[in-house]
Order: C-alpha cells, then sequence, then structure tokens
C-alpha cells in the first residue's frame, strides 16, 4: 500500500528543475542533462500512474516508460553529434551564441569553417 | 505511513536534490555525477512501484549509456576541470518559469491525490512487460526500432563531416 501523491509530486519537482534547467544554462551539454530530467520526470509520471490507476491494458505505461527510454536514448545521441559539430565549428557550446538566420556566418572573426564542412551541413539541415 | 512510503519519500528527495545540484552546480563533470545519483534514485522509485524491468533498463541505459555519453561531450568539448563561470545566463525568468511549472503540476497532482493510498498491482516482471510488448505494442515497437536506426545513422553523418561531401563516386 503506497501514497501516489509522493511520488507525483517528486515527478513534477523534476520536470520544473529540468525546465529551469534548460532556460537557465548556456553550456548545451548541461541543456541536455537538463532535457534528461524532465524526461525522466515523464517516465516517473508514467510509472506511477500504471501503478495507481486501474487501466484496460496493465503494464502499458510501464511499456510507455520504456519507449520513452528509447527515444531518449536516441535524442541524447544526435543531440551529442551536433554539439560535438557545434564544437569543431565554433570552438564554443554556448547555446546562445549560435546564430539562428538561414544564412552560414561570414565575417565572424574565430570561426575557421573549412569549405569542406560547410558542404555536409548544409545538406544535413535541409 | 508504511515502508513503501518512507522509501518512496527518501528516494524522492535525493532524486529532488540530485536534480536541484544537477541544474544548480559550477562544475560540468560534478553535474554529470549529480546526474547518475538523480538517475539512480528514479530506478529505486521504479523498484519501489513494482516496475522491476523498467528500473533495470533505467540503470542500464542512463547510468550506464546516456551518462557516459554526457561525459564523454564534456570531455570533447574540452570543458574545464574546476569550477566555470560563465555556464549560466542571469535568469530570474528561468525560475519563475521553472519554479512555477514544477510548483503549479505538484500543487495540482496534490490536490488531485490528496492523502489517498493505492495497492500495489502486481509486479512489472520482464514476462508481463514482454508479453504486452509483443501482445498489444508490437507496431510501436517496430516504428520505434527504426527511429533508433535512423537516429543513429544520422549521428554518424552529422560527427563525420567528409561523409557525402566531396566524392560521389567514393563508396564512403
Amino acid at each position: 500500500m503506497i501514497r501516489p501523491v509522493i511520488p507525483y509530486v517528486t515527478a513534477a519537482l523534476l520536470f520544473g528543475l529540468g525546465v529551469y534547467g534548460v532556460l537557465r544554462r548556456r553550456n548545451a551539454v548541461l541543456l541536455l542533462m537538463s532535457v534528461e530530467l524532465m524526461l525522466n520526470a515523464v517516465n516517473l509520471i508514467l510509472v506511477t500512474a500504471d501503478t495507481t490507476v486501474r487501466a484496460v491494458l496493465p503494464q502499458s505505461g510501464q511499456v510507455f516508460a520504456l519507449f520513452v527510454i528509447v527515444i531518449a536514448a536516441a535524442e541524447v545521441g544526435v543531440g551529442l553529434a551536433i554539439v560535438l559539430h557545434l564544437y569543431r565549428l565554433r570552438s564554443s557550446v554556448a547555446v546562445d551564441e549560435v546564430p539562428l538566420g538561414g544564412e552560414p556566418v561570414e565575417g565572424d572573426g574565430g570561426i575557421a569553417v573549412r569549405p569542406t564542412d560547410a558542404a555536409p551541413g548544409e545538406r544535413v539541415a535541409r | 505511513m508504511t515502508g513503501a512510503d518512507v522509501l518512496l519519500l527518501a528516494l524522492g528527495a535525493v532524486a529532488a536534490g540530485a536534480g536541484l545540484l544537477v541544474v544548480t552546480t559550477r562544475h560540468l563533470v560534478r553535474a554529470g555525477l549529480y546526474l547518475v545519483v538523480c538517475l539512480a534514485a528514479v530506478a529505486g522509485l521504479y523498484l519501489v512501484l513494482t516496475a522491476e524491468l523498467v528500473a533495470w533498463v533505467q540503470v542500464l541505459i542512463y547510468v550506464g549509456a546516456v551518462v557516459v555519453l554526457l561525459l564523454f561531450a564534456v570531455m570533447l568539448t574540452r570543458a574545464p576541470i574546476g569550477a566555470s563561470e560563465d555556464l549560466d545566463r542571469p535568469g530570474w525568468p528561468a525560475a519563475l518559469v521553472g519554479g512555477g511549472a514544477g510548483l503549479g503540476l505538484a500543487a495540482l497532482l496534490v490536490d488531485a491525490f490528496r492523502w489517498s493510498t493505492v495497492e500495489l498491482p502486481e509486479a512489472g516482471t520482464a514476462e508481463r512487460l514482454g508479453t504486452s510488448v509483443f501482445g498489444s505494442w508490437v507496431l510501436p515497437f517496430e516504428v520505434l526500432s527504426v527511429l533508433l536506426l535512423a537516429a543513429l545513422v544520422g549521428a554518424i553523418v552529422l560527427s563525420r563531416p567528409e561523409i557525402g561531401a566531396p566524392a560521389e563516386g567514393e563508396g564512403q
């Protein structure tokens, strides 16, 4: 016999912490860690709901939690590839220095974009 | 308050405390290690909630793989070992939005569940979850495998700039 409010509140607090981290952190790796916190909060909600609510399909909440874990693994793989590419291009992983305009930067000091690098980056971006 | 409640409270406090340290610490590497503590505490919560398989998958994939990947990224981006001062944006908006989201959701859930009790169901063992995955959720499972493959290929293409760029003829 458990009180479901305890894990639910824990999950809510973890989600709030993740939101705070995503908005607050500048470093892209720390940003990914905060996203992991949020995904874990969602997983905790799913598992707790599966435990506390009688569903038509038993254990479906836990199956969803497994799916979310797989998606998180895929997300962190691609995310880290992007972060490493960013670091290679700009020698920095500060997310608020990333230009969001469509054009590739020109005349911006300190960015060594080799011509061979630009082509695959563009191809992937499209 | 039963024993399970006490365990849930303790593990929840550990998870929330470690999560707070993840988003506030000034050391990049320590943030990754606090994340390990947080994820392990969440795995403990899964165990108390009788989700055995999810707990072990959490330990294997999150603590074993995702955190290692994150620490690799910390290493490859030449993060400083000591405290760094430029990790944070100055931000009351972040505290406002994050605290609002967390406390708002917590208030909502407390209001919904109060201090009610629930009997624990049968444990989510690998056998039961496997029956469920391959019985009711086969299509999402297969789609997910394709997604994972696509993510892996995408990560490889992203991290190797020479792929696809100069030579169309080379079988790279």
